[in-house]
Formats: structure tokens, sequence, C-alpha cells
């Protein structure tokens, strides 16, 4: 280290600090999948032990669950930094205000929702979603939880000068998550019906390659604004 | 320097804008009531039934305006939050933020009259279909930068943050009007076109181009009473604005 900051340098540093943020608080970690997981066992249980329905709504079900558990730690994104004072430091670093909020939501995308990626097998096993859509499922959250994650750094971001978010975040967050949803789960509805599940999964994967661009400029414009 | 450059400077000023908005909005009500009679008369009783929709279809002479102003409104709210964000224009923060109620009425408008014009034609209320959905969700974004702008206390932060919302908000407007193109819908499709031919009788056009002039008009006179109470709102407690309730009083 020659003292000059790069933006690998930057990077690193910020990735190293919010992994052991986060294994210092390795509890709070597994919360967002916790809530996955009980978000689909009370549709399972209120939809009543039917196999046919159950296996009908899983790909919309598990979706649903994905997006809200993401809906719930997106919060944490950007508000722990206000608080303390870091934000500012951000905002004073060399390195663009863009490239580390593209860090910090890969590495927020990588610790909420890669786990709950990783748990969907095993979620698709308890609705009995037919085998056949499994790899399409993984592959359209793959490329839409990323996207749920980068959209939701401009909404969290516009948020972070408020006390409390809450409801609100939701409210804004929402309604850009729609087309998300839409092209994710109805891939799979494709799938289901034995048609070719493309064209929504090109679609998904053009948004991100956009959103990796856009949204962490958009997201640094929100957060200059936040901190004027 | 021109006129034109000076007068747009001079509007930028707070209690010049109440006076031109006080002096114009009158007369922008005035014309749209008058533009939207004559476009309802020839709606109700000029234009003929159609030959499958029979008297229901003359309720598009009040929904296809509404839905044209409901993106048009969004895209006016963004191209001014968008003059707010870079030049930080205080008048155009004002002008973007009161844009979002207005648009959010006529999303509602469409949104109404739809579902009742639907509940005959294709026998329910509400149906998935990507346009009806996608305008749904347009008026949940209306909802979402009204409710941001509400939410910050600082106002010229809160309608910052609101512009930007907007900004983002615009990618939702070509899914909007494409909607019928691109998806196989149970909406029907472009049948007015400004170039080329439409698909709807020559007849019946004359009072939708009447009242989409109304509308413009109604947007104006709205957006410019809007503006001035948010304008005076926020200038409370300046010396003009007291001599101003002083004179009225």
């Amino acid at each position: 280290m020659d003292g000059k900051v790069t933006l690998r340098s930057a990077a690193c540093a910020l990735v190293r600090r919010d992994l052991r943020l986060l294994w210092r608080r390795r509890g709070d970690a597994l919360q967002p999948a916790l809530f996955a997981i009980l978000v689909v066992v009370l549709f399972a249980l209120a939809l009543g032990n039917e196999r046919g329905m159950l296996a009908a709504v899983a790909p919309a079900v598990l979706w649903v669950a994905v997006l809200l558990s993401g809906l719930l730690s997106l919060d944490n994104l950007f508000r722990g930094d206000a608080e303390d004072g870091s934000l500012e430091q951000w905002l004073l670093a060399p390195v663009p205000l863009a490239w580390l909020v593209l860090v910090r939501t890969l590495v927020h995308w990588a610790t909420t929702a890669l786990p709950l990626v990783l748990a969907t097998p095993l979620l698709a096993e308890l609705l009995g979603l037919p085998h056949d859509l499994l790899p399409v499922l993984l592959l359209s959250l793959a490329l839409g939880t990323p996207l749920l994650s980068l959209v939701g750094a401009v909404v969290a971001a516009l948020t972070v000068g408020m006390r409390r978010a809450g409801v609100l975040l939701a409210l804004l967050a929402l309604p850009l998550y729609v087309p998300i949803l839409v092209f994710g789960a109805g891939s799979m509805s494709a799938a289901a019906r034995g048609f070719d599940p493309g064209g929504g999964l090109l679609l998904l994967a053009a948004g991100l390659v956009l959103a990796l661009v856009l949204a962490p400029v958009a997201a640094a414009a929100a957060l200059r604004i936040a901190h004027a | 320097m021109s006129p034109l450059i000076r007068w747009f400077h001079q509007l930028g000023s707070p209690p010049y804008f109440d006076r031109f908005a006080a002096r114009w909005a009158p007369w922008a009500y005035a014309l749209a009531l008058l533009t939207m009679g004559v476009g309802l008369y020839g709606a109700l009783f000029v234009v003929p039934a159609d030959y499958q929709q029979g008297d229901s279809f003359r309720i598009l002479y009040i929904h296809v305006p509404s839905a044209w102003m409901s993106l048009a409104m969004f895209a006016l709210m963004a191209v001014y939050g968008a003059i707010a964000l870079v030049w930080r224009i205080k008048l155009c923060e004002i002008l973007a933020m009161a844009c979002a109620p207005i648009g959010a009425a006529f999303t509602v408008i469409t949104l109404v009259t739809g579902s009742i014009w639907g509940k005959p034609m294709w026998g329910t209320w509400w149906d998935w279909d990507p346009r009806l959905t996608s305008q749904l969700v347009l008026l949940f974004l209306y909802f979402g930068v009204i409710g941001l702008y509400a939410a910050i206390e600082d106002c010229r932060a809160a309608a910052r943050a609101a512009s930007l919302l907007a900004i983002v908000g615009v990618v939702m407007l070509p899914v909007i009007r494409y909607s019928v193109v691109w998806w196989n819908s149970l909406h029907q499709g472009q049948t007015i076109r400004v170039f080329g031919e439409s698909s709807m009788d020559a007849s019946m056009i004359p009072p939708l181009l009447w009242m989409i002039v109304g509308t413009k008009f109604w947007a104006i006179g709205s957006l410019l009473v809007r503006a001035r109470a948010d304008n005076l709102q926020r200038e409370a407690g300046k010396d003009w604005v007291r001599r101003l309730a002083g004179a009225q009083r």
C-alpha cells in the first residue's frame, strides 16, 4: 500500500469491512432467509395440503417470498452508515460514490439474496415444484434478485434521510419491482405450460445489465440529495 | 439580454411567479371548461352511436384524454424534476411536485372510466392485463412521489428526492405506452394515429381532439394553482407574502 486509493483497494476495504460486520452479527444475517421460509410455510398451510394446487402456485409463491424478504432487509442497506457517519466519508472519498454504492449493493445481494437462491431447491421441494422447472426458477432468481437489489438500492438511498422509512420504502420499491416480478414469474409460468421461458429471462438479463450501469449512479445521486 | 430570456429568469422569482399564476390560472380553467364543454357536447349529442358498442363507447372521450394526460403529466414531472436537479431552480421543484397529484387524478379517472366501460364490454371490472396493470403501477408511482415529498421534512431536499424518483419511474412510461403493442392484451390496440389513418371513423374524432385540448388546459390551470399554493406556503413569512395577505384582508 503506497497510500493511494484505487477503485480496487476501496472495493476490497469495503467488502472486508461489510463481511466482518456481518460476521460479528451473524444471527441477523440469516433473518431474510428465515423470513422467506416462513412465508413459504404460511402459504403451504393456508392453501391446505393439496399437492396439485401447491405445485401450481409454487413459482409465484417463491418469487413473492424472495421479493418480500429482500424488501425487509433493504432499509439496512445504507442506514447504518448514515447513522454512524460513514456515509459522509463515502461522499468525501476519492473514488466515485457510485462505485462504492455498487460494491455495497453487490455485497448486500451476496449476503441476503444469494443464500435464499441457494436455499430455493429446498423451498421448491417443500412446495412440490416439478423438478424440470427448477433450473428455470434458479436462473430467473439468479437474474432477478440482483436486479431487485440494484433497484432497491436507489429507493433505499432516497429514504436514507428519513428517521424511519417503514411502509414508505415498500410503497416506493414495489411499483418498481412489478416489471421484474412479472418477467421473472412470467418466465416460470411459461415454462410450466411448456412454452419457451427465454423471452422473460432475456428481458431480465437486459434489465440487469441496464441496472448495473444506471442504478448505482441514481442511488449515488439520491445519497447526495439526502446528505446535501 | 433578450426579453424572452429575461422573462424566463423573472418567472423563477417567487413573487413574480405568484402574480403570473394568479393572473393566468383562471384563463386556463375558463379555456378548459369551454373546450371540454364543446368536446362533451360533441361526444354526447353529435357523434353517432357505435355499430357494435352502442352508446357506451362515448366514455372513451373521457377515458382516452385522461389516459394520455396521466402519461404526459409523469413525463412533465420528470422533465421539471431533471431541471430542478441540474440547475436547482426552486420553481421547477415546486412545479414538479405540483404535477404529481394532477397526474394521479388523471390516472384514477382513467382506471375508473376504463372499468366502468369494461364491465358491459369485457364482462369484468378488472383484468390483470399488461395495460391495466401498468396503469395501476403508474398510479402507485404517483403515490410514491407524493408520499416521499410529504415524508421528508426539509421541503427542498424532499422535492429533489421525489424528482429523482420521478426520473427513475420514467422507465415505466414506454412499458405502458407500448404494452398493447408488445403483448397480447385484452385492451384494444392503438386506434388513433397522428401520422397515417386512424382506425376510428373520422366523424368520431373531432370531440376527442376538443377533449384532449381541454384536459391540457385543465392541467395547466391546476398546475398553476397548485404550484402557487406550494410557493406561498414555502415563502410564508417573507415580506411579499405578508403584504399580499395584508392587502387581501
